[in-house]
């Protein structure tokens, strides 16, 4: 790992521009919960930030406020600088933005092609047909890449197991994303191997220029791969770590809230 | 597509064709004439209309949706056909497009307040069904049907295919099938996938074509394909096509096995359902519309009874699931061949009406446990649909 700090960049790409996406002062509400109060959060291309907190913090919140499934109630998203209106998973996707949610979605009754190329199927030239066999092959080559061990690829993904489910979901976040990765948990159903695998992918992707953005309650994992670490407690900022300084003992107490630490939101 | 060996995915097809088997060697045995060529090709003419319904009913139940009011529509339909022709002096080919405009603009009405409000459409095609029979009704008038003279409208569901071109048809049929095979594996091999052998390939031809043609020879020994089947097939194909071959039926399943990932993924839910709805409609027209070809006429009765029912029961007995996400449109040919025959056959034993209601009703029965069962065998192997 290279001894870098993600403020001065390190990577091959444009160290220094503004983030690739940044939020602030993001806010959602659900009924007279309120997941998000005031949230700041930036990622830059290049860079892989982990986003921790307790169970019900507003993790998962925040990322489907980036995808565009849930729309926030006041704040602003900027992508490149620009501030967008996200107002659904296609907006998202149109900027470049692939998630993996805690809550796979996948459809159940489809295969492992169809379900990797949903709402993006590609056609046969010159006609409304689909190309079956080119996605089935380009499929094959993604699974292949992650060394997932799937049994076929034309089975219903009912017949998978959870961890090779959540394999498929993030193969199709990897396969799409072009700015931005989500990662909602993608190591929670998974095996050691398997687990090494994602976060292979991860750094594989950051190494592309993407930014990355992994949910994780691991902390071993997570100062494994971060080059940032976020906190969020009750849906606010609960502090930022370096995971080049930080002790995993100080990010646990911020998450807890039981320590003064943090608060640098 | 996939090896001609039952799987686990297909072999809801066998039990169906098996099923069906036995019903024919049941009756066949109890009365003689059942498998004659004369009463094959009645049977066709009789299961056109369940056909026709049930290719609609199979595309909304994938869809995870249901579509009460099919009946209805096709009963509004005939009576917008009779209306046209009869009483406005119109043209045949207008009056038939109108019908399935009629049709086409009451789906679109469906699927917009279904989608517009969140409303379930088992609830929405309920209604539906008490407002388009009242529309038929009212449409119909005080005499209670209104005859059509028009040679081509009555010709639909009464004409065969000289027995030539039935055998044109017949090895275009054939030549089809051996067609998509070629290309399907010509793009496997350049995609550098697998393909079965070539032995497998053959052997399936030849299966269709021996398939093809017994059921021309049967038809033709009697008069002749039924046009209205050939109408069947062609409709069969199309929306095969569409639901199979497209972007946007590959959309249909995504929705109907899972809704909230076909939202996350892109997938314009509303207004599939919307087209979805627009197309069972329009379908149910043409039923209406084949029906009053049967009849001559445009009665206030048609479409009404059982028959909406019983393709419901036609699409879940081929093997289509209650559940969405899971069916096929031979499916609907499938399950009308199974209601029919067994109607067909009690009706050929002089049984009555309510023999016959009972014994559709206690093969929905076993088709919908047997949908139940394989459900819950999915899930237990940790699916979540
Ligand atoms: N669909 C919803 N409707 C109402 N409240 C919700 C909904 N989803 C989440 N919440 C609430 O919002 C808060 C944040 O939930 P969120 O799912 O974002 O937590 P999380 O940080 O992802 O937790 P976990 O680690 O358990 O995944 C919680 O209090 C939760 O109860
Ligand atoms: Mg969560």
């Amino acid at each position: 790992m290279p001894a870098v700090t993600p403020e001065t960049g390190g990577r091959a790409f444009e160290p220094g521009l503004r983030p690739t996406l940044e939020l602030s002062r993001v806010t959602k509400r659900y009924g007279q919960v309120a997941a998000l109060t005031d949230v700041d959060f930036s990622v830059s291309a290049g860079e892989v930030v982990a986003l921790v907190g307790d169970n019900g913090a507003g993790k998962s919140t925040l990322v489907k406020a980036i995808a565009g499934t849930h729309r926030i109630d006041g704040g602003e998203i900027r992508v490149d600088g620009h501030p967008v209106s996200i107002g659904s998973p296609k907006d998202a996707t149109a900027l470049g933005i692939e998630t993996v949610y805690q809550d796979l979605a996948l459809c159940d009754n489809l295969d492992v092609t169809a379900n990797l190329f949903l709402g993006r199927e590609r056609r046969r030239a010159k006609s409304a047909l689909l190309d079956s066999e080119g996605m089935e092959s380009q499929a094959k080559a993604i699974i292949a890449d992650l060394a997932a061990h799937l049994p076929t690829l034309d089975k219903p993904v009912s017949a998978l197991s959870g961890g090779q489910r959540q394999a498929i979901a993030v193969s199709r976040a990897a396969l799409w994303g072009s700015r931005v990765v989500l990662l909602d948990e993608p190591t929670a159903a998974l095996g050691v191997a398997q687990t090494a695998m994602v976060y292979d992918l991860v750094r594989k992707l950051r190494d592309r220029g993407l930014a990355v953005v992994v949910i994780s309650h691991n902390m071993a994992d997570v100062f494994a791969v971060a080059d940032r670490i976020v906190v969020l407690r009750l849906g606010r900022n609960a502090g930022e770590f370096d995971p080049l300084t930080a002790r995993p003992d100080q990010v646990v107490a911020a998450i807890t809230g039981s320590d003064a630490i943090g608060g640098a939101a | 597509m996939r090896a001609l060996l039952p799987t686990a995915r297909n072999a809801s097809v066998y039990t169906v064709v098996i099923g069906l088997a036995i019903v024919w060697i049941v009756f066949q045995l109890l009365n003689d004439n059942y498998l004659s060529a004369r009463n094959l090709s009645n049977l066709l003419l009789q299961i056109a209309v369940l056909g026709t319904l049930a290719i609609g009913m199979v595309m909304v139940l994938v869809l995870g949706e249901i579509d009460l009011s099919v009946g209805a529509i096709a009963g509004v339909s005939a009576a917008t056909l009779a209306i046209l022709i009869t009483q406005q002096g119109a043209p045949a080919w207008v009056a038939i497009l109108a019908a399935l405009a009629v049709g086409a603009a009451i789906g679109l009405l469906h699927g917009t307040i279904i989608t517009a409000f969140g409303i379930p459409s088992f609830i929405l095609t309920l209604a539906g069904l008490l407002v388009w029979q009242g529309v038929q009704l009212a449409a119909v008038g005080d005499g209670g049907q209104i005859p059509i003279r028009d040679e081509f409208v009555r010709a639909i569901a009464s004409t065969y295919v000289t027995p030539a071109f039935g055998w044109v048809l017949a090895a275009l049929v054939v030549l089809g099938a051996a067609a998509v095979r070629v290309v399907t594996r010509r793009r496997r091999i350049r995609n550098g996938l697998d393909v079965p052998p070539v032995s497998n390939e053959v052997v399936a031809v030849a299966a269709t074509a021996v398939f093809v043609g017994v059921v021309t020879w049967v038809l033709n020994s009697y008069f002749g394909i039924p046009w209205v089947f050939v109408l069947v097939l062609a409709l069969m194909l199309g929306c095969t096509v569409l639901l199979g071959g497209t972007s946007f039926g590959r959309h249909m399943y995504a929705i109907g096995g899972n809704r909230e990932a076909a939202r996350r993924a892109g997938i314009r839910v509303k207004r599939t359902t919307i087209i979805v709805f627009v197309l069972i409609s329009a379908i149910a027209a043409l039923a209406g519309i084949i029906e009053a070809s049967r009849q001559f006429s445009a009665s206030n009765a048609l479409g009404g009874g059982t028959l909406q029912l019983n393709a419901i029961a036609a699409a879940v007995i081929g093997g289509t699931s209650l559940f969405g996400g899971r069916g096929r449109i031979y499916h609907a040919l499938l399950g009308a061949l199974v209601v029919g025959s067994v109607q067909n056959g009690l009706d050929l034993l002089g049984q009555p009406a309510a023999i016959k209601n009972i014994a559709t009703g206690v093969i929905l029965v076993i088709a919908v446990v047997v949908d139940a069962l394989g459900r819950r065998r999915r899930i237990a192997r940790g699916a979540t649909d």
